[in-house]
């Protein structure tokens, strides 16, 4: 029998391969890698591309990856594919948008009066509430 | 009949109140199944992810990421997930005395906090505690995407990068059955490894390219990953306690229409006889 490894690809929203597998192939940030078992331990990053995996019975499977890491165990490969694109503008202006939320919901003056107004509704409930209890002991005496 | 038609008024808005909260809770229900799912989906990363750091703590890296180093506290960050909407018993509230208890550990040692929200009513919460929110970040919907955390993260990973803070949690409900969420304060950084006696000899990985940026851009995943999952987690706490928490009401409604029906024939039986010894004594008067 052929050597094998264990290879697993997933996603940070789903688990996408988990399996056995005779070889695998990556496009490394370096280059592309095809990796056998037994590979010494290696931890790069991949780019946008295709994984390609060679199940024992020589069939292939590919999949699509928009970049992530790899880590490579003698017998353990594990793909951890991005499902976001990634680049170090886009983050940033994820970061600066968070903070002006931060920003914009502490000058918000809104949240209070919705405060005041839910106590209003409240209290007048209570207030009917307490009025039927009142109701009811009356009817109840007779 | 002025008495029982004020009953009659009441029974119908309690009647209506019980529609409206029948509807959330099946609406919550079938929420809930797809947050699950969506959770589980969630947890091959996290672990695959988890096992790498792991792999990586024992390894013997020429460089030490300051991710994975503890430093003096000063300033500590903390993640809160909370839900955008209420009518979810006691889950939020549940939440924040967990954080507020944690923060005020902190705050007695004279340590000061960055707070970061996620989900708008930890928003209102911290700002009206006067808590200092430095990132904020809701309406993520039901499926949550890790691309809609990625900015807020990096606010407080940014953060710790520069020195402001030197150690960030993440507080949120982690889902232990549909009845019970526990709520969960936990470190993000500096990364605690659990020791391992598997990996006793000193080994390495081969880094493609260098160690710093393979191992920054990894633990930046890492911690991401780890809120996601607490976002996904806090989704599912939050469907299943709404789903509690409106069947819990629709309960009650059922209950106080029962007592009010019961008041109401009261009343009724009450005029009607009154009617007819009314008319009775009126008859025998003649």
């Amino acid at each position: 029998m052929a050597m094998t490894m264990h290879v697993d690809v997933v996603s940070a929203e789903s688990e996408i391969f988990s399996g056995t597998a005779k070889m695998l192939f990556a496009p490394g940030v370096m280059g592309d890698l095809g990796i056998l078992p037994l590979h010494t331990p290696l931890l790069t990053k991949i780019k946008p591309g295709e994984v390609r995996i060679v199940l024992p019975n020589d069939e292939e499977d590919f999949y699509y990856v928009s970049g992530g890491m790899l880590e490579i165990q003698p017998d353990v490969v594990t793909v951890l594919a991005d499902t976001a694109v990634r680049a170090k503008d886009i983050d940033e202006a994820a970061a600066i948008e968070a903070k002006e939320r931060a920003e914009k919901a502490l000058a918000e003056q809104k949240g209070e009066v919705d405060y005041a107004t839910a106590e209003v509704e409240l209290a007048r409930a209570v207030a009917q509430l307490r009025a039927l209890e009142h109701l009811k002991k009356k009817l109840g005496g007779r | 009949m002025a008495v029982g038609k004020e009953i009659r008024t009441k029974v119908k808005s309690v009647q209506n109140t019980q529609k409206i909260t029948r509807a959330m809770e099946m609406v919550a229900a079938s929420k809930m199944r797809k947050a699950q799912d969506r959770m589980q989906a969630s947890r091959p990363y996290a672990d695959k992810i988890r096992k790498v750091i792991k792999h990586l703590a024992h390894a013997h890296p020429e460089y030490k990421h300051p991710y994975m180093q503890e430093r003096e506290v000063k300033r500590v960050g903390f993640i809160v997930v909370s839900s955008d909407r209420g009518l979810c018993g006691g889950l939020n509230a549940n939440l924040f005395r967990a954080s507020v208890r944690a923060l005020r550990g902190w705050d007695d040692k004279g340590v000061d906090i960055d707070v970061c929200a996620i989900g708008s009513k930890g928003t209102g919460y911290f700002k009206r505690l006067g808590t200092k929110v430095v990132a904020e970040t809701s309406h993520l919907g039901d499926a949550p995407e890790i691309q809609d955390l990625i900015g807020t993260v990096k606010v407080m990973l940014d953060a710790y990068d520069e020195g402001k803070i030197d150690r960030l949690f993440v507080v949120y409900n982690r889902f232990v059955s549909t009845m019970a969420q526990d709520p969960q304060v936990e470190q993000l950084l500096p990364i605690e490894a659990e020791p391992d006696e598997h990996y006793t000899h000193h080994w390495d990985y081969i880094y493609e390219p260098e160690a710093k940026e393979v191992l920054s851009d990894l633990l930046t995943r890492y911690v991401e990953s780890l809120v996601y999952q607490a976002v996904v987690e806090n989704v599912a706490c939050e469907q299943s306690a709404r789903m509690v928490a409106m069947k819990a009401a629709s309960d009650n409604a059922g209950d106080l229409i029962d007592e009010l029906n019961l008041a109401y024939n009261k009343a009724r039986q009450a005029a009607i006889t009154q009617e007819i010894s009314e008319i009775v004594s009126g008859a025998a008067a003649v």
